[in-house]
Parts: structure tokens; C-alpha cells; sequence
């Protein structure tokens, strides 16, 4: 399967896509407000009821489900490429169950309601503090085998961890909150948590996309890409510390949101000509479409018993999974 | 004109205990075509990736000198530097996606690009150059995966040279080729070392490396046991301490033919 189409045009499809997919999440909602005057009003600094639920509860949203997307797509592509794996996601190496372990302590602590950046605080720790495990315990040049396996071990661990805390919950309530947690939402978030996810998701961006060179080079293997002149140790070092703290604030913000990283590069892969470095761009816009969309699909449903809008990625996104390997399966065999 | 010079002095690499290399003293200068030949597990793949700055040795140095530098040690040039003038081909280099022809070449300009910069003209030059040379016009919108293996081994190469290297550091790069190709490729790495550029090749097809090379040098146990023109290098006790078999070697005026006869105990 390829297909022939300009980087530029698909960037622009992409763009146009996720720009009418925002207008229309703007304006879909319980309350029947005027959006434009409503963002006018709120970007003015004027109180009114349309300002306060664009601008407080809308925008937000919106924003979180744009970042949040874009960086699960963006590490889903870097973390294939730097495995060579179209198999592999951005959890592959434990920092998304480390991120959910940090949160989860918060609110098994009961701290997480004390004050709202606590929760975030501590799942960015959590990734950090996973990452750094992988590499003491694989070693700092050590084979990406030994990584993966480092990280396999750091990741049972974790959710090992979380198995913990909700066997001795110390409430059904907590448990409750716990569970939801993990589920994934986009729910109830203000532009806190926007203050911490996007500065903590564009370092992301820009430690993974300045090395889309070496991503590019690595296709053709580890020894080909330190002989073209990468320091490969310190290029995914930079990878994974960008992986890793994207990942640990999109987890901090919204729970845990499952196979967008694996699924939007994969399906997006065959529109860039199979190349890892643009591979990250498309996928990064891809996951915000796909981000902005499931979100628009989980406010159609009875807001009482909030739909999660991480049941609902896996649930589109494992039977297309399914799909994409049984359709191709003849080439990756 | 290029006058880079590369040269192992003295290395030795022992691995769990077991020598790789001994003291192998090899210099590889502008203009020639070396194949560095022995059985399997001589030691010319760690010999190659030693040279190739991918592999320490545990003693010895490795020697890099460009056009106006003085002998500088391998390790003291930068990656990018020592991409610029060194290129290294892997034993059965596989594509981790399946690229545009065009694309995989492409990759070879990696120690020329700048940063935040897109292509540059003279990196459009040296891939259309590269794919000329080795024939690949007519596949440039091919898919990798798809190739014969002599086109992908063609691929590969067409890779290297869009790099412009001086120095071409080849493993095994007419293995599993047919012999249209395998022809095609020695062409294009002599034509290379005609030019003025240097390349090392492991070799097992010793009729092509007598025909082809410049220089043999031939490895046994991690130890150099000789080093010369082909035609003093595989005399006939040399083949019978080191590959162990009995072989016809007959030199005439378009090279030496070896045909392998039966092994000796």
C-alpha cells in the first residue's frame, strides 16, 4: 500500500481537518450559547454565561484534546521508529504505567483534592522516575534490547503497583476514582491543566522532532546510523526523555488514553512514504484529529454517567488495529 | 584531489575471552581497492567496524588522515566529520520500512545536512550522481522491499555514494549476489578507488577479489598472515594453512582464476 500524495498537501488536509473538527467541538454542548461571542467575550476579559462555558469549560477541553492527541501520536512515531517496530507504543518502555502509578498514589493519599497540581505533579514524576529506572537498570549504553526488556520489567512493575493501591483502596469512593482515573477523560479540566501539559508537551515536540534526521537514518539500522555520523546513544537518550515527559504530561492531565501512539502512525505511515522523521509530524495531527473527535463522539452521550474518552479510543482503536494487521499482514510477515 | 589515508596500527580485540584480533597492522591509502579476505570468524567484520570508528579496540589505533591534517587519531574527529569522509557498509543492511529507492538514498546525506534546513542543491547533485552510477534511475520510485537482492545491494551502495565519501568500508558486499551484479558492484568500488578514493571490501569470493583488487589482505585467527598483491597472497600454502582446502590457482593475463578443489584435513 502506498500512496501518492505531496507531505504538504496531507499537512493541509490534516490541518483543515482538525480546524472544522475544533468549530464543531465548540459548538456542540448541553448549553445553547453563541460560541463566537461567547470566545469574544472571554478573550476580552467580559463576564457572561456564553464566556464562561466557551471560554472555562469548551476551550479547555478542546485545547487538552488537541495537545494530548498530538503528543500520543508524535511519541507513538518516534518510539517505532527508534524500535523499527510498527508494533511498539509510546508505554512501551513503562513511563505511561509509571505516570498512572505517581497520579494513582495521589488519590490513593487522598492529596490529589488537596490542590489540583498534585495529581499532574507527581505523574510527570512518576514517568521521569520510570525512565530513569530503565536506564539503571539496562545501563546507559546498553543495546535497545536491553532497554526494552528494562522497560517491560519497570512497566509490570508499575501496573503491579497500581494492583496495590486498589486492593487496599482505603474506600469504595477512592477505588471509584481510581478506576475512572485510569480510564481516561477530558472532563472537568480547566486552563491549569492546560498551563501544565502544553509548555511540558511543546519541550516534547521539539526534543522529538529535531531528531527526525536520526529516526530517518536509523531505518536502515544501528550501525548505518552511527556510521552516517549520529552519536546514537544520546540521540535516543533525547528521544526518550522527550517520549517520556510528553507522554508523562498527557497522562498527568487526562489518565491513561490508549492506542492513539499506536494506531495513528501506523495508519498514517504509508502517506509519508514509510519516513520516520515526517511520520512524527502527521502523527501528531493525527492524534489531535482523532483526540478532538472522539471527544466530540463521548459529549454526544448522557453526561451523568460520563462515557470515557479512553474507553472509547480503544474501542475504535483496537478492532482498527485489528483490521490494519490483517490487511497488511502479507508485507510485515 | 582526495588523499585520505586510513590505518590500523597494532589492534587487538578479545571478546569473552576469546581473541577476535591480535595486533593487525593495516593502512588503506587514496587510490586503492583492498579486499580483506579469510575464513569465517577471522576477524574481518570487527577488523572493518574497528576501522569504521563503531567498535573500540581493547589496544592499539586507529588513523585517520585527511587532505591537508596532520595523522590524527578516529576517534578525535566528530561523527559527522568522520561520516564526511568515511562510510561504512554493513553485511546485509535490511531497510527497517519500506522507503522510496530515492529515499534510502537520500539517507546518505545525512553528515551533510545542516540544521532546521531542507535539501540542499548539491545534496540533490550528489543523489542524482549516485543513483546514475549505479544504474537505479529507472527504480528511484521502486519501493525498497521489493528489490532483488542485487538491487538492494545496489541500493545500498547508491547510498554510500551519495555521501561522497573518501574512504568506502564494505562488508561482504557481493555476498548472495549473482554475478551480473556481483561484476557491477566490484566495478563501481574500483571505479570509486580509480578516482581517488580508498575502499577495504571482506571479500569470500577470492577470484573476484584477485580480479578486482588492488591489494589483498588476508586474515586467519584475528592475526594478518599476509598482505600484497593478490597473486603473492593466494599462493597455494596460504590457501592450504588458512581456508584449509586444496585449490587450482592458475594466473594468466586476465587475473588469477582459484577454484577450491577439496578440504584438507
Amino acid at each position: 500500500m502506498q500512496i501518492r500524495i505531496s507531505f504538504t498537501t496531507l499537512i493541509c488536509l490534516l490541518v483543515l481537518a482538525i480546524t472544522v473538527a475544533s468549530a464543531i467541538a465548540l459548538n456542540i454542548g448541553l448549553a445553547d450559547i453563541e460560541v463566537i461571542n461567547g470566545l469574544q467575550d472571554f478573550f476580552n476579559g467580559e463576564q457572561s454565561l456564553a464566556a464562561n462555558v466557551v471560554g472555562q469549560i469548551r476551550l479547555p477541553r478542546l485545547i487538552l484534546a488537541v495537545v494530548i492527541g498530538a503528543t500520543l501520536g508524535m511519541s507513538g512515531a518516534a518510539m517505532q521508529g527508534l524500535l523499527r517496530n510498527p508494533l511498539a507504543d509510546p508505554g512501551v518502555l513503562g513511563v505511561s504505567s509509571g505516570a498512572a502509578f505517581g497520579a494513582i498514589c495521589t488519590l490513593y493519599f487522598g492529596i490529589a483534592a488537596s490542590a489540583w497540581y498534585w495529581l499532574p505533579g507527581a505523574a510527570i514524576l512518576g514517568a521521569l522516575f520510570t525512565l530513569f529506572m530503565v536506564y539503571v537498570l539496562a545501563g546507559l549504553h546498553s543495546s535497545m534490547l536491553a532497554l526494552i526488556l528494562a522497560g517491560t520489567a519497570m512497566s509490570s512493575i508499575m501496573v503491579a503497583l497500581i494492583a496495590v493501591t486498589l486492593n487496599f483502596a482505603p474506600s469504595l469512593y477512592a477505588m471509584q476514582e481510581i478506576v475512572f482515573w485510569m480510564l481516561g477523560s477530558l472532563a472537568n479540566r480547566h486552563f491549569d491543566h492546560v498551563s501544565i501539559a502544553l509548555p511540558l508537551a511543546v519541550i516534547s515536540w521539539l526534543m522529538m522532532l529535531s531528531r527526525s534526521r536520526f529516526l530517518d537514518a536509523l531505518s536502515l539500522g544501528e550501525d548505518s546510523a552511527r556510521s552516517l555520523g549520529f552519536n546514537n546513544h544520546r540521540e535516543r537518550g533525547i528521544l526518550l526523555l522527550g517520549i517520556s515527559i510528553g507522554v508523562g504530561a498527557c497522562v498527568a492531565v487526562s489518565g491513561a488514553i490508549g492506542f492513539i501512539g499506536l494506531v495513528i502512525p501506523h495508519l498514517l505511515r504509508p502517506f509519508v512514504g514509510y519516513r520516520p522523521g515526517r511520520l512524527m509530524v502527521a502523527s501528531a495531527l493525527g492524534g489531535a484529529l482523532l483526540l478532538v473527535l472522539a471527544d466530540i463522539l463521548v459529549r454526544q452521550f448522557d453526561s451523568a454517567r460520563e462515557l470515557k474518552i479512553g474507553v472509547v479510543t480503544s474501542l475504535i482503536g483496537a478492532p482498527f488495529f485489528l483490521f490494519l494487521i490483517l490487511k497488511t499482514r502479507s508485507r510485515w510477515a | 584531489m582526495m588523499t585520505t589515508t586510513l590505518s590500523a596500527q597494532q589492534v587487538s580485540f578479545t571478546r569473552d575471552g576469546n581473541s577476535i584480533l591480535a595486533n593487525a597492522d593495516l593502512t588503506l591509502s587514496a587510490g586503492e581497492l583492498v579486499g580483506l579476505i579469510g575464513p569465517n570468524g577471522a576477524g574481518k567484520s570487527s577488523l572493518l567496524r574497528m576501522m569504521a570508528g563503531l567498535q573500540q579496540p581493547d589496544s592499539g589505533q586507529i588513523y585517520l588522515t585527511s587532505q591537508h591534517d596532520q595523522q590524527q587519531l578516529l576517534n578525535d574527529f566528530s561523527g559527522r566529520e568522520r561520516a564526511q569522509l568515511l562510510a561504512y557498509l554493513p553485511q546485509q543492511e535490511t531497510p527497517a520500512w519500506p522507503l522510496h529507492v530515492e529515499h534510502l538514498v537520500g539517507l546518505g546525506r545525512a553528515p551533510w545536512h545542516k540544521p532546521m534546513s531542507g535539501k540542499s542543491s548539491r545534496d540533490k547533485q550528489a543523489i542524482e550522481h549516485a543513483l546514475n552510477i549505479t544504474e537505479l534511475q529507472p527504480l528511484r520510485q521502486r519501493i525498497v522491499t521489493t528489490l532483488s537482492g542485487g538491487e538492494l545491494q545496489r541500493t545500498l551502495l547508491a547510498r554510500v555514494f551519495a555521501g561522497e565519501p573518501h574512504i568506502i568500508l564494505a562488508d561482504e558486499p557481493i555476498a548472495a549476489l549473482d554475478p551480473y551484479h556481483q561484476l557491477h558492484v566490484m566495478e563501481l568500488l574500483a571505479e570509486h578507488a580509480q578516482q581517488g578514493g580508498a575502499v577495504l571490501a571482506a571479500l569470500h569470493d577470492l577470484s573476484l577479489a584477485a580480479r578486482f583488487c588492488s591489494r589483498l589482505v588476508l586474515l586467519h585467527h584475528g592475526k594478518i598472515i599476509a598482505d600484497g598483491q593478490p597473486i603473492d597472497v593466494l599462493t597455494t600454502e596460504n590457501l592450504e594453512q588458512v581456508y584449509g582446502i586444496s585449490a587450482y590457482v592458475d594466473c594468466r593475463d586476465d587475473g588469477v582464476v582459484i577454484i577450491p578443489r577439496k578440504r584438507v584435513l
